[in-house]
Formats: structure tokens, C-alpha cells, sequence
């Protein structure tokens, strides 16, 4: 959903993933909620660190990646080494449709409308009842609709927002929404859902009622399980 | 208590004052307010604690701005002012912080104005707005739109380069 259009720029970035193992490091990267080193994302694809190397700086040529430069080993000055490159998600946008298709843009003029018209309380009704229709753990079904969740201690958080671009322009329309949405989608289990923004992806969190603190370890859902998503 | 600040580390001497005002769709003391007067303390003291918070307009209670009227011939017309070291400070206390859960529900407690409800604009690292002064930008963004004297974050303007005859 970029504005400058679906055209072939998009096109272009996103052939860049058309490489598996590529694919598999950008999955492992865009889903992790803190910057990934050469090695963890070379572990987790189970590929050399060479390789693993070279196709996360293509994709960081692509926009698709940000690298930084930190020093892992958490030493500073004179003998901490050289600064190692990490890597995060870009913050850029990037759809293509055939035929094309600009439903950003229809949602943009929606949004500002409904923005106008305060029908606020409206709008999170109707969300509400969306994420009530859909059926599953809602885990699994915040995964499928590319929230990104990870447990962090016994709070489910969500590295990534859906709706960004409208989230920015409308913040408390588009995250109100997204709030009751996502209540929706919790309601038939026992989870608490909070408006709880933290670093750059989805304001809102979860909890599972009554276990406070634990519900990250062992079985539940580790950090093991965010590979497959995207 | 509203006073964390009075140096000027940013933004060449001037820091940024934002006024933000809403008519309750109840009177204060009313069962629809409830909600929004039972958060007001926490709300207020996330702000008080936001880096980049410098300072915000309070009534005689010395608390919060809830005893203000900015229109004498309105009883529920609310106004909130506050001043703070760069507009990515507000932004993140405004939008980023728990702060955005009552944004989320303002259709339950605050009409629905017609026209602009927010002006930021630069002052002198030190100034604080009076509710005359605020006001006069609410009126100033309705009639002109977004510009360097009152605007919005949609259509933000940098601080002045340089102090020019103002005083702090």
C-alpha cells in the first residue's frame, strides 16, 4: 500500500524476495521484535554466515531491510571490536496488484469521512463485530492477519501494524478501530486486551485473564514460533 | 508540580506550546463524564513524567484545567495547554503513549466540533500561554488554516531559526 502506486518500483523491490532463502531471512527479520545480527538470522534459516550475509545487504539494497551497526558483545571502547550490522523491517510499504487496485486509497478518503462525521463509537462496533466473526485462537488469528505477535514475559505483543499508513493519519480513529478489533477477536477467550503502545508496531497488547507472568514459556507459543509468519 | 523545565536545550530558545479544546457532550460532574474525570490524574501525571514536558495550563486546584472556562458563555467547553521541548515529545505522549486510549474513546465524552479543536505554535523557551492567548490560535488556525502562527500536526512548522525581538 504505497502511494506512489502499485507500479513496477514496487514490483521491483518485491521480485527481490523471490529467493527462498532470502525470503526465509526477511520472515525471520521483519518477525523479530529487536534488530537480528548476521549469525542469529544465519542460525535461524540454518544457512553460513556468509550467505546469510550477502542476501540480508541485497535486501537492505532492496529498502526492504535497515541496517545499523552495534557492538553485540556489549563492550565499548579500544578492544570491543568492530561494530557488527544489524538488521530490522523498513519502514516502507511495498503492494503489488494485477490488475491494479487502490484500495489505500479509497480507505484514506473513508477514514477522513467518518473521521468528520465523529462516528467514532460506530466504527468500533462495526470492528468489534468483525473480530468476533473470526473464528481460532486468537494467537493464531492475530499471526494470520500479520499482526507479528511475541510473547514478552506474559504479555503478548504485536510487532506489527496492519494498518499503518491510516494509523499515522488518523491515529485515534484508526487505532481505536484496530482496539476493538482486536477485542473482537479475544472476546470468546479469556484474554484481556490493552491500549499499551510500545516501540513501532501495534499499540495494542494482550494478556491471557488470570496468568500473570508465565504464559511466554514452555509450550504456549515461545519465540520459537515466529519463523513462519509474514 | 508542571514546571520540569527551564532550560531551553532545543529547538534555538523556543519550545512549543499546544492547545487542544473540547465541549463535553454532558456537564463535568455528570455520569457521562465520569469516565474521562476518573482518568484525568493518571493521565496528567504520564504527562508531568513524558520527556520533553515542560509545563501545562492548570485551573486554581492546581491539578488539571478542568475549572477553566474559555468561553464564559459555555460551561462545557474544556481547554488543555501545554508546552513542551519539540513536537516528536508531544507526539509521543499524544499518540504513542496510553494517552491514545482516551483518544480512542473522546466520542464518548467530547461533541464533535465542526471546525479546528487544536493549534500548536512556537513560543520562547520559558513563555506560558494564558487561555487568551491559546484561544486566539484555536481562532486563528480556523481562519487560516495550518501556518507558521498556529498549526497542526498534519502540517507541522519548524521553530523559528532565531530569536528576533521576543522576548523570553
Amino acid at each position: 500500500m504505497t502511494d506512489g502506486g502499485a507500479g513496477y518500483g514496487d514490483l521491483d523491490v518485491l521480485a527481490v524476495l523471490n529467493d527462498p532463502v532470502r525470503r526465509q531471512l526477511y520472515r525471520h527479520v521483519a518477525a523479530a521484535p529487536g534488530d537480528v545480527g548476521r549469525d542469529a538470522a544465519a542460525e535461524a534459516v540454518g544457512v553460513s554466515r556468509s550467505l546469510a550475509a550477502h542476501h540480508l545487504d541485497k535486501l537492505v539494497e532492496a529498502g526492504l531491510l535497515a541496517v545499523d551497526y552495534r557492538r553485540l558483545s556489549g563492550k565499548s571502547g579500544p578492544g570491543a571490536g568492530r561494530p557488527a550490522k544489524v538488521y530490522r523491517r523498513a519502514a516502507g510499504e511495498y503492494a503489488v496488484s494485477v490488475p491494479p487496485r487502490s484500495y489505500g486509497d479509497v480507505s484514506r478518503v473513508l477514514a477522513d469521512v467518518v473521521e468528520r462525521a465523529g462516528l467514532d463509537r460506530e466504527l468500533q462496533a462495526a470492528a468489534r463485530g468483525a473480530g468476533e466473526a473470526a473464528q481460532g485462537d486468537p494467537e493464531a488469528v492475530l499471526a494470520a492477519r500479520g499482526y507479528q505477535p511475541f510473547w514478552d514475559g506474559g504479555v503478548l505483543r504485536l510487532r506489527n501494524c496492519p494498518f499503518r499508513a491510516l494509523s499515522d493519519e488518523f491515529p485515534a480513529l484508526i487505532c481505536g478501530m484496530n482496539l476493538a478489533l482486536v477485542e473482537g477477536l479475544a472476546a470468546g477467550a479469556e484474554w484481556s486486551v490493552e491500549m499499551d503502545p510500545c516501540g513501532g508496531g501495534c499499540c495494542v497488547s494482550l494478556q491471557r485473564d488470570g496468568g500473570d507472568g508465565e504464559s511466554g514459556e514452555g509450550g504456549e507459543s515461545g519465540e520459537g514460533g515466529e519463523g513462519g509468519q509474514v | 508540580m508542571t514546571d520540569s523545565s527551564t532550560h531551553s536545550s532545543s529547538s534555538h530558545g523556543f519550545q512549543l506550546a499546544q492547545v487542544n479544546i473540547g465541549r463535553f457532550v454532558a456537564p463535568a460532574d455528570s455520569p457521562e463524564i465520569a469516565g474521562f474525570v476518573s482518568k484525568l490524574e493518571e493521565i496528567n501525571a504520564l504527562a508531568d513524567r513524558s520527556p520533553g514536558f515542560v509545563w501545562r495550563l492548570v485551573d486554581g486546584s492546581g491539578m488539571d484545567a478542568m475549572g477553566l472556562r474559555p468561553d464564559s458563555g459555555d460551561d462545557r467547553l474544556q481547554i488543555n495547554c501545554s508546552v513542551w521541548e519539540t513536537i516528536e515529545a508531544l507526539k509521543d505522549y499524544v499518540y504513542r503513549s496510553v494517552h491514545l486510549g482516551m483518544l480512542a474513546r473522546r466520542r464518548e465524552w467530547f461533541e464533535r466540533l465542526g471546525e479546528a479543536h487544536q493549534a500548536m505554535w512556537w513560543v520562547p523557551a520559558g513563555h506560558r500561554p494564558t487561555v487568551a492567548e491559546a484561544m486566539a490560535k484555536v481562532a486563528w488556525i480556523r481562519e487560516h488554516g495550518s501556518s507558521p502562527q498556529a498549526f497542526d500536526f498534519r502540517d507541522p512548522y519548524p521553530a523559528p531559526t532565531a530569536v528576533t525581538g521576543l522576548a523570553g
